[in-house]
């Protein structure tokens, strides 16, 4: 690997470490977080020139602290708060011994503070505990710059303003993990549904989503969900190399080459469901993850386990009002027993209107219709699915279908 | 999620107001703009906003067959023509029609709001 890769790698690990070891000696996440950001910019240099030095950690955490106390210094010069200055330079070299517990959780909750809106969670989480700059995080999202520093600072101006604190207390601890998971998922479907050579910043999102929740599951291995949301990161990630053709084409589950499917994250992430599943108090994760656990399994399509998969997904919908995991179910419905009847609980989600003005509630139907035998219903709910399609590779996928049904139609006539 | 606010204004209806109806719609309008920008770019959510010059102002362009042929004035004789935007990233189609809410314009004019199309998908 070479150097700059090296520190990159080595940045992103200590950045949430280094960052919280400044946040519980000093407080004041806001500030610690902008000086943890200007340190790793300073390593960036200074290690590119002389090497990853022995220590990097006590290397970040003194120069992040120099460079808290100097933002303290000029602030002090308008505000006159002397004291605070004396404080930190009582602690000059405040290097505090490396923390016997992992602040990477603590820091974790804080960026998924209920007072941000999910974006603001992505991007804060990212930027505080991933070590990403500003610059890579707006360019993975397809925005200015200017943008993605305004809604980073903002999150944090809102979580001091809600005055959340470092240390969660136990009983909010359960339901904060909830909406980190979410927002690792986010993080890794921002970066899976990117198509190969339109963006390819995008993809290192799903890298860092894994990385992420690897890091997660280390500190919580014995939460369910957890496993579960990094298995089901790795199943789906193990189907990647077959999902988009060379032109940038998605390629449906069913159509994919699955020998181009990625075996060993396949085994782990199977692995680690089954054994979870054996173990834990079962959850939405979880069971997404032994969904995709199935498909993994059948080397060719048509060996995949429906009647295994509608279980699955009759167990998840008990559990979710989300119209995506019913539309899936009745995808699972018709596989089982037969187009009709998916068709009919298709009929049932007209009535949620978030749904039906969603493409994939019409592309669902086309496949449907098609399977039934009725191509002219089939290429409508297509054309339908098309004008909803707000994605440019899925609207290119249902343009196919649409063309290959009056092809077929054609060529019957 | 980026969103497209596109503000279109049909003249005659304005027109056809009453000075006071007028007075009461417009309210304090270039300053509500101005609000809402600061606003958006606070929250991290503006990408890019603009006025529009007048109708009479536009150049169209077509090329055929690789010939660049241009012409002043709009496409066609429409009732309604463009006069501004907003393009904005938020969380949520909700998100964004609160977001459209605040322009002024839209208690006058109407606002439309049309998704940009993502380069990304997911398997389907």
């Amino acid at each position: 690997m070479d150097r700059g890769a090296d520190i990159g790698q080595t940045l992103r690990t200590l950045a949430p470490q280094v960052l919280g070891a400044l946040v519980r000696h000093h407080g004041h996440f806001d500030a610690c977080e902008d000086a943890v950001q200007d340190a790793l910019l300073d390593a960036t240099v200074v290690w590119s020139e002389r090497g990853i030095p022995e220590s990097p950690k006590g290397w970040l955490i003194t120069v992040a602290s120099r460079r808290l106390a100097d933002r303290w210094r000029s602030e002090t010069a308008r505000r006159r708060r002397e004291a605070t200055v004396a404080a930190l330079e009582s602690s000059e070299h405040p290097a505090p011994p490396a923390p016997a517990v992992d602040d990477t959780l603590a820091l974790l909750f804080l960026c998924c503070h209920p007072a941000l809106s999910p974006p603001s969670q992505v991007a804060l989480t990212l930027r505080a505990v991933g070590g990403l700059t500003t610059a890579e995080i707006a360019r993975a999202f397809l925005v200015p710059e200017a943008t993605m520093a305004q809604r980073i600072s903002r999150a944090k101006a809102q979580i001091s303003a809600a005055g959340a604190r470092f240390h969660l207390p136990e009983h909010e601890r359960q339901e904060r993990l909830g909406a980190v998971l979410q927002v690792l998922y986010l993080i890794f479907n921002e970066g899976y549904v990117a198509t190969s050579g339109l963006d390819p910043h995008r993809v290192e999102l799903t890298s860092e989503a894994i990385r992420l929740a690897r890091e997660v599951w280390r500190l919580l291995p014995g939460d369910g969900e957890v496993a579960g949301l990094l298995a089901l990161m790795l199943l789906t990630d193990a189907r990647r190399p077959a999902r988009v053709r060379s032109d940038g084409a998605l390629v449906p589950l069913a159509e994919q080459d699955r020998r181009r499917w990625d075996r060993s994250l396949m085994r782990e992430g199977s692995a680690l469901i089954t054994d979870t599943l054996s173990r834990a108090q079962v959850g939405p994760f979880q069971i997404q993850a032994a969904i995709a656990a199935v498909h993994a399994e059948a080397s060719r399509a048509q060996d995949t386990d429906w009647p295994q998969i509608l279980a699955l997904y009759d167990l998840l919908a008990q559990s979710s009002t989300n119209p995506i995991v019913l539309l899936n179910r009745a995808v699972a419905v018709a596989m089982v027993h037969g187009p009709r009847a998916g068709l009919d609980l298709l009929a049932e989600l007209d009535a949620d209107r978030s749904m039906s003005i969603h493409h994939r509630l019409h592309a669902v139907r086309g496949h449907l219709l098609e399977r039934a035998g009725d191509r002219v219903a089939a290429r409508a709910a297509f054309d339908e699915a098309i004008r909803r399609a707000t994605s440019i590779p899925e609207k290119r996928y249902l343009q196919a279908q649409a063309v290959r049904l009056a092809n077929h139609g054609d060529a019957q006539n | 999620m980026k969103f497209m606010l596109l503000i279109w204004s049909n003249p005659a209806n304005w027109d056809a107001l009453t000075p006071a109806e007028q007075e009461t719609l417009e309210g304090d309008a270039s300053s509500e703009h101005a609000a809402l920008d600061v606003a958006l770019i606070g929250s991290g959510e503006l990408v890019v906003s603009a006025a529009l010059a007048d109708p009479v102002t536009t150049r169209t362009v077509r090329v055929r067959g690789g010939v660049v042929a241009s012409t002043d004035g709009p496409y066609a004789e429409a009732k309604e023509h463009l006069v501004g935007y907003y393009l904005v990233d938020c969380e949520s189609l909700d998100r964004a029609t609160a977001i459209a809410a605040q322009i002024p314009d839209a208690r006058w004019e109407r606002v439309e709001i049309r998704p940009a199309m993502d380069v990304a998908g997911l398997e389907m």
